[in-house]
């Protein structure tokens, strides 16, 4: 018999009820269950991070999380990022500095800056570097998507420090 | 790459994890951060045939410093570590921030957990060679309450340890803090479980070295202690030539047949050496102190 669970997620500000075999990943559940095709999967053993995904606003590997485990907890998808048409910074940033080419893995590093970026993540490249080290891309060897989460994470760094003043 | 069925179970209390445990029999699983299990699962390198995911359990996911003991949570987070500013951490157990910056990336150490690591035992994760550094205490719950073991006792195989079927990690106390240490790690790739790692511990006094402790990990089933190098360091001038001659030691250590892969014992030897030596001299440099506020990674 298969063992089901009924839980609540809140994707992206919305709330929904869901019936999840417990085997079920998260990624598996966004994507199935909800539609949500934007997180992408890739290696589906924590490697590759193309299914990064923020649970509460922690980036976790949703392919590691069973879709159960996030009973009751806040989930962002790379479907939160933008406003209607409008691309938020971090998308906009990654499209002028060439962060992306094919795309595939393009959701898991936005989804990764974010979390980052959320953190109050310096602009040090060396610092980015590290972090963008999580995932894997194959086609823009990097520099590109390094050049685009330090360039918003000095602009959201001066956007904060003029708030607090 | 999707998990074999398994029923999941919620515990919200330590004695709740190990009925639960009890109850399902000996197929059924912890799930903590599920970094490592997962994978396997995944895999289908494991088929638990239930899981008790003990994420809900409060009052696991702690750092507090007991006099000279530092005891860590089992829930308590990879990420929580690294991060930590903590004086009560940096006076003595400087290494586990540093270390903790090796293990896997990010979002790995935001969900992994030091119970979890150091229940799964593998030779080269980063909390095992440090629970050997820091003749570590682990304490369990089981069915007949607690007991606290020695890390020399905790690790028995590869990916094998002392406990015993119902039994949950509740903390693991690092003692002996000492002022100077580092863990260094080769890797093919930033992140990737370590071809060879090693880490150090000691005190200096009047210009000399004491209280010192090493260990290996990924050149043996268990992280390995260096007796030898151990017992040669101690009373030793700090310096290039006892980094070297303790470093030969370790390297020494490694032999055939000790490795997770025996083909390439005498790569990870080299490894071990230069590591070593490399790891004596960083930590103779000094504690690393507390990372600066918003170099958050």
């Amino acid at each position: 018999m298969k063992d089901q669970h009924l839980v609540t997620l809140t994707v992206n500000g919305r709330e929904h009820e869901l019936v999840l075999e417990s085997r079920r990943t998260l990624a598996d559940t966004l994507r199935q269950e909800l539609g949500l095709t934007g997180t992408h999967l890739g290696c589906e053993h924590g490697i590759c991070g193309a299914c990064t995904v923020l649970l509460d606003g922690e980036p976790v590997r949703a392919c590691l999380v069973f879709g159960v485990q996030a009973d009751g907890r806040e989930i962002r998808t790379v479907e939160g990022l933008a406003d209607g048409d409008e691309l938020n910074d971090l998308q906009q940033a990654f499209s002028r500095h060439h962060g992306l080419q094919c795309g595939f893995c393009t959701p898991g590093f936005l989804m990764l800056a974010e979390a980052y970026l959320a953190g109050g993540g310096s602009a040090d490249p060396g610092e980015v570097r590290e972090v963008v080290s999580a995932n894997l891309c194959r086609c823009t060897g990097y520099q590109g998507i390094v050049e685009a989460v330090t360039e918003v994470a000095a602009r959201r760094r001066e956007q904060a420090a003029k708030a607090h003043d | 790459m999707k998990p074999a069925p398994f029923e999941y179970h919620r515990a919200y209390t330590p004695k709740e994890v190990t009925e639960l445990l009890l109850e399902l029999g000996e197929d059924a699983k912890i799930l903590a951060g599920g970094q490592s299990l997962v994978p396997m699962m995944n895999f289908r390198l494991a088929r638990p045939t239930a899981l008790v995911d003990i994420n809900p359990v409060s009052g696991l996911d702690y750092i507090r410093r007991d006099g000279d003991v530092l005891r860590v949570g089992a829930l308590t987070r990879h990420r929580s570590v690294e991060l930590s500013t903590e004086p009560d951490v940096h006076n003595g157990f400087s290494v586990l921030p540093g270390a903790a910056r090796w293990i896997g990336h990010f979002p790995i150490r935001s969900r992994g957990t030091v119970g979890g690591s150091i229940a799964h035992a593998d030779p080269t994760a980063e909390w095992c060679l440090l629970a050997r550094l820091y003749d570590a205490e682990i304490v369990v719950l089981g069915e007949h309450g607690t007991r606290t073991v020695p890390s020399d006792e905790w690790f028995t195989g590869f990916l094998t340890t002392a406990a015993l079927p119902g039994e949950l990690v509740l903390e693991t106390r690092f003692r002996r803090p000492r002022r100077h240490g580092t863990l260094l790690e080769y890797a093919r790739r930033r992140g990737d479980f370590a071809i060879a790692a090693v880490a150090v511990a000691f005190d200096i006094t009047d210009n000399r070295c004491h209280d010192v402790s090493m260990v290996l990990g990924g050149v043996a089933n268990e992280p390995l202690r260096v007796p030898e190098a151990e017992a040669y360091l101690e009373g030793a001038e700090p310096g290039e030539r006892a980094w070297a001659e303790a470093a030969r030691l370790a390297a020494e250590a490694v032999t055939p047949g000790t490795g997770p892969d025996d083909g390439d014992h005498g790569y990870r030897r080299h490894l071990v050496g230069t590591l070593a030596r490399r790891a004596l001299a960083e930590a103779q440099a000094g504690p690393a102190g507390p990372r600066p506020r918003g170099g958050a990674s």
